[in-house]
Parts: structure tokens; C-alpha cells; sequence
């Protein structure tokens, strides 16, 4: 059954469009990431315009992590206040990301520096927490009591407006969490993704939080920051297309409340190795994009800039 | 999209002693959720005072969607990787274009005359201002021409007009499900030995309507309230989708 969207101006298969949803919304509910850095790659390849998949996603996302955040409440696994302090650093890197976004558009070149972003950043990251979390996996099996003791960071503890942050068990300054969001914020907004899959592990590895309080609290940052991305997109590009938002998000928040439940059986060690291994994919596939000769070598774009 | 609204125009262009009597099977297109391409039946007969003129009779029937600037990237590889290095703004190049010919189309159109009247696809693209760096633009215009047939936006269906005695003719042309919105200018030409003898123009309204119309003129009317509204949408359906599945669970 087809359907055409009103902003995208394309007639799509509804079903397509639920099943992509769902699944993307599993991984989502999964890993406390929003699914954009998948979800909005297969929406082009559907035939999606870029600027409405990327506006449209993060709708999506909203919904998609508002469902997952709602499960993390209950369980009470959502640090609100260190995701406050993620928020204010993201919503100020997202203000900054869209400046750099229109610059980087005005000169021509911003396809193939958001293709490079996601190849770089998707393989360095999935690379390092494939590497830790099999050293982990193995560690473990090793001797059945695992005495995971954090890494002590040193200079990271002689920053000042040190503050406790009872949910997640640290006690360590606004710093970095602050510069974590902000990193994150930018990267968000020229790469139109929620950012979860760089949070995430910069929450594990940068900041030291437990696994079970990171995808709560990245979820709950998410839904702030790609609300933000929503409007904006909404009042200056007009590239939000409501139809394919809803057709998406219904298979998203089902496919997240499944996802939740997966992620909660499985251990913190398989999950990121999960993980790493999905991201890793992602960035194979879009670095053979670029290193392989396409079949058609021209592309159509709208005029004037746009 | 079967409403047989039959319309019939008679703008004779040409005064040389063949006119066109047109009627198609709509004269709009509404677009609805449920849009999934339509079909129009283009049919008409050819008027004559006199007897049949002399030379091979062609008929064609074209159908342009609006035009617009185009902006063509050419890849290239660079430091290993391919990247957009050449752009070529092609002036005007309609959305959609479809051509329907009664015989092959070299056969009835004389070169000058599709410069003239820019029958052909290729003829129907303008380019103008390619840079002075790039010496294939044409390259560029076939470009646009080839993605376009490749999305079905383009056709050229040679020997698709059925001429009966001289006389009648029909055709049907398929709109694909990925229209744009806008005014479907459609032509119809009587070649005589390849001369245009006669043209007649109308235009085909193709719109969105009920609640595609409404969602399109809130996101570009009410932009803010548009956004908010996508967002409670999001917001809702993850609060409800949450509720829902604790229910099941909870019972």
C-alpha cells in the first residue's frame, strides 16, 4: 500500500516505512541511541530527499526515545541531573552546529564532509568499544568475579565545580560532562543525528558511568536536543514531513519498548559489543561509498545553494 | 481519478487547414494520501475543411511538469575517495516529461522544428550558463536526462499514439507516484512531412488536496505551530506506545 508524503513529495510503501521504523526503533530502545545515524542513510535510499530525512528523522527520534526514556524512569535509571548538565552543553553545541552546517553549505561541500564525519567518527568509536568491550567480554569469562575497577582519572579530578552525581555514583566536575554535550552538540547538528552513538560511549569512557545509567540519560538529553533540531528545521527549511514522521515513529516507539526489554536481559559487555559491531557497519558501508566508483557519476541537487 | 471530466479546447495556433479537437480524460490530478500514479487518456480528432493534405501525418503529445533550476554534481576521485568536484546549474529543466509520439520521432519532427518548438527532451532542458572550466556541458544535461528516465519522470514512447484514418487519435500517458505539485503543461503537435501544421496547448492541474493540502500549507503558513505539532505527535505516540506495552506487561 502506498502512501505519498506531502512534504517529500514521493509516494512510498507504508509498510516499508513501519518496518524500517520498527526495527531501527529496537536498536534504539537497545543501546539508547536514536537510530538517526542508520535510519537516515536508508531513508535516502528509499528516495527520501536528504534535507526531508534528515528534519524528519529527528522527529522520529523524539518519539522513539521519549518511549525509551519512559521505561528508564520507572527503573529509575536515568541520572537527571548529569543529563541536565549534558543538555546545556548540547543544546549550546547544537546552536553552534547549525552556524558551522551553513557555512560548510555555502561552500559547496557539506555532503561529503557529513560522509566523512560519520565515517571517521563511527569507525573510530565503533573500533574502540569492539576492542574494550571483547577485552571485557574475555575478562570476565576468565574468572567469574569481575572487579571492574574504573580507570582513575587523574587530571579529571583536579577540575573545579565538582559536584555528586548520586544516580550514576560520581563525584566529578561540571567540566567535562559539559564539554561532552557540547562536542556531541556540533557533531549533532551537521551530522543530523540525536548524537546517542558518540554520547554513549563518551558517557562510559569519558565521564565513567555505570552502562545502566548511560542509555537512560542519553535518551533523556536526546529527546531535548533533537526536539530543538525538530523546530528548527520546521520554521527555517520547511523539510519536516509530518506523514512519514508518524509512519516512522509508530514502528519506532513499539520497536523501542521491545528493544528496552532485549537490552535489559542481555549483559553491559554484550550489548556494547552489539553496539560496536552496528556502528562498525554503518561506517564499512559509507566508506565503500566513498572509495568505490559509483554507477552514476552525476548527482541532481536543488539549485541556488540550497 | 477516474472522473471522466471531459473537456474540450479548441485554440487553433495554426491556420493551415488541419485543426486539433482535443479531449482528455482530466484536466486535474489530485494528489491524496493514497497517490499512487494516474493515467491520462489524451484523445482527439483532426478538423479539416478540405481534403487530407499531402506528406506523413505525425501527432505528438507532450506533457511538461514545471520547470526549475537544476544543480548537476559531477564526482571525481580525489586523495582515493570520489567527491563532488564539477557543478553545472541547468537553467530550466521540467520536473516531469513525458513525449508520445505517433511514429518514430526523427520520422515526423524536422530538427529546426523541435529547436523550434522544443519538442524532445533534450531540446525541452535549457542550459545556458555552464562555467568556462567545464567543456562537456552537455555531459550535464544528459546527466539530468538520464536520472530522470531512470526515476521514471522522463519517457519518450515512440509509436504510443494511435492514429486512426488519419482522423482520431489517442494515447494514454502514465503520471508516475512521485509528482510534484503544479501546472502540467500539455501540448499536442500535427506534423505534416516532419512540419509542424498545427499546435494546441492546455494545461493539466496537478495538486495536492485534503489533508496532503492542509499538512503542506501548515508547514509553510504556520512553520512554528507545524514543529510544535510534529513534536507533541512524537511526544504522544512514545507516551502512549510506553503505556501501552506496561499494560500488557502489567496484566
Amino acid at each position: 500500500m502506498q502512501i505519498y508524503l506531502p512534504i517529500a513529495e514521493v509516494s512510498v510503501n507504508i509498510f516499508l516505512l513501519l518496518g524500517l521504523g520498527g526495527i531501527v526503533g529496537v536498536l534504539s530502545g537497545m543501546f539508547g541511541v536514536g537510530g538517526g545515524f542508520l535510519m537516515t542513510p536508508l531513508l535516502f535510499f528509499i528516495g527520501i530527499p536528504p534535507a526531508v530525512a534528515v528534519a524528519t528523522e529527528a522527529n522520529q527520534i523524539v518519539a522513539s526515545s521519549f518511549s525509551g526514556v519512559l521505561a528508564h524512569f520507572r527503573r529509575k535509571t536515568v541520572d537527571f541531573k548529569m543529563g541536565t548538565v549534558l543538555l546545556i552543553g548540547g543544546l549550546t553545541g547544537a546552536a553552534v552546529g547549525v552556524v558551522i552546517f551553513n557555512y560548510l553549505k555555502a561552500q559547496g561541500q557539506v555532503d561529503l564532509l557529513v560522509k566523512l564525519c560519520y565515517v571517521v567518527f563511527l569507525g573510530v568509536i565503533g573500533s574502540l568499544m569492539f576492542v574494550e568491550s571483547l577485552n571485557a567480554l574475555r575478562k570476565s569469562r576468565k574468572n567469574a568475579t569481575v572487579t571492574t575497577t574504573r580507570r582513575q582519572r587523574g587530571w579529571m579530578q583536579a577540575l573545579p565545580f565538582k559536584t555528586r552525581f548520586r544516580t550514576s555514583g560520581l563525584y566529578i566536575s561540571v567540566l567535562p560532562p559539559l564539554v561532552v554535550g557540547l562536542f556531541v552538540g556540533i557533531l549533532s547538528a551537521i551530522m543530523g543525528v540525536g548524537g546517542g552513538f558518540i554520547m554513549v560511549p563518551a558517557m562510559i569512557y569519558l565521564l565513567g558511568m555505570p552502562t545502566k545509567v548511560v542509555v537512560g540519560t542519553s535518551l533523556f538529553q536526546i529527546i531535548f536536543v533533537t526536539g530543538f533540531t525538530t523546530l528548527l528545521h520546521a520554521t527555517t527549511n520547511y523539510t519536516v514531513d509530518m506523514a512519514l514522521a508518524v509512519l516512522l515513529l509508530v514502528g519506532g516507539v513499539i520497536g523501542a519498548q521491545i528493544g528496552t526489554q532485549i537490552g535489559t536481559r542481555l549483559r553491559a559487555e554484550q550489548l556494547r559489543i552489539l553496539l560496536a559491531m552496528m556502528v562498525l557497519a554503518v561506517c564499512f558501508k559509507l566508506a565503500l561509498d566513498l572509495l568505490i566508483e559509483p554507477s552514476e557519476l552525476y548527482s541532481l541537487g536543488a539549485a541556488g545553494g540550497h | 481519478m477516474r472522473i471522466l471530466a471531459l473537456i474540450l479546447c479548441m485554440i487553433p495556433l495554426f491556420a493551415s487547414g488541419e485543426e486539433i479537437v482535443l479531449g482528455m480524460s482530466q484536466d486535474e490530478v489530485a494528489i491524496t494520501a493514497t497517490f499512487d500514479g494516474s493515467n491520462i487518456l489524451v484523445f482527439g480528432a483532426i478538423k479539416r475543411e478540405s481534403a487530407i493534405p499531402e506528406g506523413e501525418l505525425g501527432v505528438i503529445v507532450t506533457i511538461a511538469g514545471p520547470s526549475e533550476p537544476v544543480a548537476v554534481h559531477r564526482k571525481e576521485r580525489r586523495f582515493g575517495i570520489w567527491v563532488n568536484t564539477d557543478t553545472v546549474e541547468v537553467d530550466a529543466a521540467p520536473s516531469f516529461y513525458a513525449i508520445a509520439t505517433s511514429a518514430p520521432l526523427d520520422r515526423i519532427l524536422k530538427d529546426t522544428e523541435d529547436l523550434r518548438h522544443q519538442i524532445s527532451i533534450e531540446r525541452a532542458i535549457r542550459s545556458v550558463g555552464a562555467p568556462m572550466t567545464i567543456t562537456d556541458a552537455n555531459a550535464f544535461s544528459d546527466a539530468v536526462i538520464r536520472i530522470r528516465k531512470s526515476q521514471d519522470l522522463y519517457k519518450r514512447s515512440e509509436n504510443s499514439v494511435l492514429v486512426d484514418q488519419e482522423t482520431l487519435f489517442r494515447t494514454s500517458v502514465d503520471m508516475p507516484a512521485n509528482l510534484t505539485e503544479g501546472d502540467y503543461y500539455t501540448r499536442i503537435f500535427l506534423t505534416r512531412d516532419g512540419q509542424v501544421t498545427s499546435e494546441l496547448e492546455t494545461t493539466i492541474d496537478v495538486k495536492k488536496v485534503g489533508l496532503e493540502r492542509f499538512l503542506y500549507n501548515l508547514s509553510r503558513q504556520q512553520p512554528f505551530i507545524y514543529g510544535l505539532l510534529s513534536l507533541a505527535i512524537a511526544i504522544l505516540a512514545g507516551w502512549l506506545a510506553s503505556s501501552f506495552f506496561r499494560m500488557i506487561r502489567g496484566t
